[in-house]
């Protein structure tokens, strides 16, 4: 019965989660609502029978005249083992459908949260730990299995359980009945006040529990460096240090936690003790009995409260450990809604991207097949459509922007691409050479200016379709789990294994990939770890060829690759990029001497542009960066 | 494996044992409680007399007082015994991997010796509770509620006859049958977890090629398979509730239908009321505990895995060992490769070295040049003994390696690893890695050589500023001269620096070597650099490829004759690398 610090819930919460159960299973959530019920009211009928019972062998016993009390108790019996059968059957149900229901949503609700992230902006995975991300999926989602497959059948059932037991408590005397309220309010008050050192101690073993693994992991993944420096016997004390604290604190943690148990459970032993000789004097001593039946005080009366405390306790504690299971799991749920109520990115682009046919006179016409060709279609006022061929024309005119309104990250940008042209940015880190080709894809969008596209204003087109004409290699190179030609196809999922190899050969994937143990069939796992990572970028490089765009983005795509492997991916590189506008952001000044204009860009201002040979003569910045006088960070 | 594992116990053998002599004890007064209760009942029944009722209403305050001190105690030595257990096992895991070489670390990896000390040491220390909190307790309650049982119900008791083992073999049959699905599903739900997290790492890849329909697809295949084997283990393990109703309402209507007619047939000399009601709680009791142990089975199988897993890197024999008569002085820093060939693992096919024979004299700058891959790192970890050399001999200052005392030989040769790390702590602390007696002008000194102090003062907390975990506060550049810092407060006979000065500028690079020259000469100086200008002014420059050295020779020399100098020279002048 522990309580970890209460996360805030905001209200409402619950009520949507059970909405959605409801929403998602209309008829078969309710049928389990109705089958626990039935199950836990059947739980208190023999409290009522055994009384009787006990009564009809009271009556008989001295006589000692079993049929006469078969007549009354086998009837009984039958009717309890029918009952009981009922109630079997709708247990077996429930938890069957309980099982269905639970799985069955949270497959709904994983996919909800899933969908809804991949229509968010950029921005938000920026700006949030991608292991908070990943705890929607993980925690958040196991605490609402918990809520619920376990905490709402057992609310019902025990709150059920407590309110027929209490009528019933209550039908037959108030005295006892008022007994064993002052029972139970005395296990309520110890559990809180254990429950408070406990979630003090569990705080703290938490936290030392985080200091602890923090020091662990630090050292295990330093521990190369360590033995180099001879420093185990340090780090071996530093650690024990740390060790000596989280046992102390867990062991206080795991006191409270584990006292708690016996301690109830021995109050309601003490209670049901209590019972007994209570009924017993009340018994002897004649004192009248007030109850809802007005039944007189007997033996017959005590038997049934003997076994009705341990059930009102026994559900009284699992209510209390309910209701913090429930809050947590609120807490959970809140988190989920909340990912799933995040803003979508918003797109009102009408502008799409076609696949063209483009006639000798320069007429456009739509058609459906993969020409190679393509063109924006641009609705008109008048419902015709307007084309424009795909040329890959960039301008970007005077744009500021900044990721916060209170810092500007990029002042006055102007930079013009035309078709087939090779644009370089080069700078310190946070100079914003990346932010410039944020805005171009929309990743991000622009406080003021203009960007163009082929002369269509971009915040025109659809988003979707504006990122598919424009190609992109990063310096991180991310691939997926799957076969190498599955990473390849993920540029154009429509390409043929044909198409994928001839844009591994362009990007000079294709001899590597062929000598690997299963060729284009290679499985890659783990961000492709079984592969170099010159290899993983000539995948990416490949992946970004397959898709054919007229404009490419390469962020420093070779920075982390060694010179003489470089100078191979610097092949594939050269080969996509001939044809197309390319924007190309890199460290080593090597892979931007052949553009057609280099910006050199700080602190998010152009302060130089010109090519290579200009900026040489011009002895700024540039030509510092070049003979390597600036450290680039 | 159970045997190695419970070395640990150690100093908390006192509180283990003491908690299941406690739990025992509340076990034997809880079954007796209803035994207890029974006589009350039949004695209020009978009419005895008010001081009779309360000497025995008052014995079981005092019973249940008992077991209550008896459970309370029980808890805290348990609670004691099961976190030292963890604590015990958590340092002599770490203990041990000090202990390992290189070629140990590589095996397990950092990040599954973390999982190991972490989330398989807190299963191991739950089910350790669990055992001896419950695992006595469950069978001997079970044993005990049976027993008293049958003194007192007698004939009443046939009933446990037939539940238990129905029971029994229901929770063994469900818990046998969902192990393995939920294992299965488990590992396809870590699969999935996988697939999100690199979802959300390349959302740039996703949203750049418009891929979010493609992905939400792949998603939801995958989620609803996962939920449709979820709901195949979970729907076994819910057979559990009705398994143990059918037992509750078989005891339930036995007993009534039984006791009641022995109650009246006997006139209440063999069973009477009391008995019946005792004989339901204790027909509790014993479902109960079978339920406990069904758990308890689960829960053992279930951390089996982690216990495993833990033994295994307490059972790692460190592949090198101090040898014996060892050699405590290195006498200078000449190093000598005589045949030397070397691969990672025994297991491993391929060598990442062979034949490698190369002499360097004391107090020489030597730069080693080739793509990743090539050896260049596995050649100069042979020289402090990170890794044994598979075949031939090391030797340095004229003693093979693997005579040396190990924390003297690496003491003499500091290397800065390619992956290095700085810790959280100040950059002082961190300094003082090299040599912990260090001064103030000893790390200042350093600094300097390393290029280091001139950023450190422009710090407002100069040497004491704090280092993040990982470093994440510095630059890499700086970070990197911290490293180079850290090395040279040793002292060394021998200098490494394995590609360390990457992400420095070339003129600062060019001011560390300078002073390298100046200010120790004596030192050998082993450079493994990308940038031909790192190397070109070393007294010898060794050119690695496949795992072998290719050539050898001076700056001129093998501009000249080694064609693979010949070409990153040219590759990096005219990428504009030299423009002086």
């Amino acid at each position: 019965m522990n309580k970890p610090k209460r996360p805030p819930v905001k209200k409402g919460t619950l009520k949507r989660t059970i909405l959605t159960v409801f929403q998602a299973y209309p008829v078969m959530f309710p049928v389990t609502l109705l089958c626990i019920l039935f199950s836990a009211v059947v739980a208190a009928v023999p409290d009522v029978l055994i009384q009787k019972i006990v009564a009809a062998i009271e009556t008989w016993q001295p006589a000692q005249d079993w049929p006469s009390a078969a007549k009354e108790i086998v009837p009984m019996v039958i009717f309890l083992a029918v009952l009981y059968l009922l109630a079997l059957a709708a247990t077996a149900l429930y938890t069957q459908l309980m099982a269905v229901i639970t799985q069955g949503y949270l497959s709904k609700m994983r996919r909800k949260m899933f969908d809804g992230m991949q229509n968010l902006p950029i921005r938000y995975f920026d700006s949030t730990k991608h292991g908070d991300i990943m705890s929607h999926y993980t925690n958040d989602i196991d605490t609402l299995r918990q809520l619920i497959s376990q905490s709402i059948p057992s609310i019902i059932r025990a709150g059920s359980v407590v309110i027929c037991v209490l009528g019933i408590m209550l039908y037959y005397s108030i005295w006892m009945t008022l007994l064993v309220l002052a029972g139970v309010t005395l296990m309520f008050y110890v559990s809180k006040k254990f429950g408070g050192g406990c979630a003090k101690y569990f705080l703290r073993h938490q936290k030392s529990m985080g200091a602890t693994e923090g020091y662990i992991q630090e050292m295990m993944n330093g521990q190369k460096v360590v033995k180099v420096f001879c420093h185990e016997q340090d780090a071996q004390e530093g650690f024990d240090a740390l060790n000596d604290a989280l046992f102390d604190d867990s062991y206080r943690a795991n006191c409270y936690s584990n006292i708690l148990g016996p301690i109830i459970q021995n109050i309601g032993n003490i209670l049901y003790v209590l019972v007994a000789v209570v009924g017993g004097a009340l018994l002897l001593t004649d004192v009248p009995n007030i109850s809802i039946s007005g039944m007189p005080f007997t033996l017959s009366i005590v038997i049934p409260f003997l076994n009705m405390t341990k059930q009102f306790t026994g559900n009284i504690n699992q209510l209390s450990q309910q209701i913090n299971h429930i809050v947590m799991a609120l807490a959970g749920a809140n988190r989920i809604f909340e990912l799933m109520d995040q803003e979508a990115e918003t797109d009102d682009g009408l502008v799409t991207l076609v696949n063209a046919h483009i006639a000798a006179d320069g007429t456009v016409t739509e058609v459906k097949e993969h020409t190679g060709k393509w063109a924006w279609k641009q609705p008109q006022e008048d419902g015709s459509f307007l084309y424009i061929p795909l040329c890959g024309d960039v301008r970007l005119t005077e744009v500021d922007f900044g990721y916060t309104d209170e810092k500007q990250v990029l002042y006055d940008i102007s930079v013009y691409a035309e078709p087939g042209q090779k644009v370089a940015f080069v700078g310190a880190t946070g100079a914003g050479k990346t932010t410039i080709t944020n805005l171009i894809n929309r990743f991000y969008d622009i406080a003021d200016g203009k960007i163009r596209y082929d002369g269509i204003n971009i915040n025109k087109i659809r988003k979707s379709d504006l990122r598919s004409s424009l190609g992109i290699v990063l310096q991180e190179t991310n691939l997926f789990t799957g076969t190498v030609m599955e990473n390849i196809r993920y540029g154009r999922l429509d390409a043929t294994d044909e198409e994928c190899i001839e844009a591994a050969r362009l990007a000079g994937a294709d001899s590597f990939i062929s000598r690997l143990p299963e060729g284009y069939e290679t499985q890659l796992s783990g961000n492709g770890a079984n592969l170099s990572q010159g290899q993983r970028q000539l995948i990416a490089i490949a992946r970004a060829a397959v898709a054919d765009p007229p404009v490419l983005i390469m962020d420093e795509a070779t920075s982390s690759i060694d010179t003489r492997t470089e100078a191979i991916v610097q092949r594939g590189m050269d080969q996509l990029m001939e044809g197309r506008t390319v924007f190309v952001i890199a460290h080593r000044l090597s892979t931007v001497k052949n553009s057609d204009v280099i910006m050199v860009l700080d602190r998010g201002r152009i302060i130089e542009r010109g090519t290579h040979e200009d900026l040489i003569a011009e002895r700024g910045t540039y030509y510092q960066l070049y003979t390597g006088a600036f450290e680039l960070e | 494996m159970l045997k190695r594992l419970m070395q640990s116990v150690r100093e908390f053998k006192t509180p283990t044992i003491l908690t299941l002599l406690f739990i025992t004890l509340e076990a034997v007064i809880e079954t007796s409680l209803p035994f207890i209760t029974a006589t009350l009942v039949n004695l209020i029944k009978d009419g005895a007399e008010m001081a009779q009722v309360l000497q025995l209403g008052g014995l079981l305050v005092v019973m249940a007082l008992a077991s209550l001190s008896c459970g309370g105690i029980a808890a805290i030595t348990c609670s004691k015994a099961s976190s030292g257990f963890a604590r015990n096992l958590r340092h002599d895991i770490f203990t041990k991997v000090q202990t390992y070489s290189f070629e140990n670390i590589d095996k397990f990896s950092s990040s599954s010796l973390v999982t190991r000390m972490t989330t398989d040491i807190a299963h191991v220390q739950m089910s350790f509770m669990m055992i001896i909190r419950t695992a006595i307790r469950s069978p001997l309650m079970l044993i005990f509620s049976t027993v008293m049982a049958y003194l007192m119900g007698g004939a009443l008791a046939a009933a446990f006859v037939v539940v238990i083992p129905v029971l029994a073999v229901g929770l063994l049959l469900i818990s046998r049958k969902a192990m393995p699905a939920f294992r299965r599903v488990f590992r396809k739900y870590d699969r999935m977890n996988e697939s999100i997290e690199e979802n959300v790492r390349a959302m740039r890849v996703v949203k750049g090629f418009s891929r979010e329909e493609y992905e939400k697809e792949k998603f939801g295949k995958a989620s609803d398979d996962i939920a449709k084997e979820f709901t195949f283990a979970e729907r076994i393990v819910a057979l559990n509730t009705p398994l143990m109703n059918f037992c509750m309402y078989f005891n339930m209507l036995f007993i009534l239908l039984v006791g009641s007619y022995f109650a009246v047939n006997s006139g209440g000399t063999t069973v009477d009321v009391g008995q019946i009601s005792a004989m339901l709680t204790y027909g509790m009791q014993i479902l109960m505990s079978l339920m406990m142990l069904s758990m308890i089975y689960v829960m053992l199988t279930m951390s089996a895995e982690s216990m495993k897993r833990i033994y295994e890197v307490l059972e790692e024999t460190p592949t090198l060992t101090n040898p014996e008569h060892a050699v405590c002085e290195v006498k200078d820093g000449s190093i000598v490769f005589s045949n030397v060939s070397f691969k990672y693992s025994s297991a491993a096919k391929k060598y990442a070295l062979s034949d490698i024979d190369l002499t360097i004299p004391s107090g020489a700058t030597v730069g080693i040049l080739g793509g990743t891959g090539v050896g260049k790192s596995s050649l100069v970890q042979l020289i402090p003994r990170l890794y044994d050399a598979t075949e031939g001999t090391v030797t340095v200052g004229g003693v093979d390696v693997r005579d040396y005392d190990i924390t003297s030989l690496r003491s003499a040769v500091a290397m800065v690893l390619q992956k290095n790390l700085l810790f959280a702590g100040t950059i002082k602390e961190n300094l003082r890695w090299g040599k912990p007696d260090a001064t103030d002008e000893e790390i200042v000194a350093a600094c300097r050589l390393a290029c280091a102090d001139e950023f450190i003062s422009t710090f407002p907390d100069g040497y004491d500023t704090k280092i993040e975990q990982g470093g994440t506060n510095v630059s890499g550049g700086q970070k990197q001269r911290l490293c180079i810092a850290r090395a040279l407060i040793a002292q060394p006979k021998i200098l490494i620096l394995d590609d360390s000065t990457s992400a420095v500028d070339m003129k600062t690079d060019a001011l560390i070597r300078a002073g390298f020259e100046e200010y120790i000469p004596s030192t050998t100086k082993l450079i493994i650099a990308q940038r031909v200008s790192s190397v070109m002014h070393a007294d010898m420059i060794v050119v690695m490829d496949g795992g072998k050295i290719a050539d050898i020779g001076t700056h001129e020399e093998l501009l000249k004759s080694s064609e693979i100098y010949q070409e990153v020279y040219q590759q990096q002048t005219n990428g504009g690398a030299e423009h002086e």
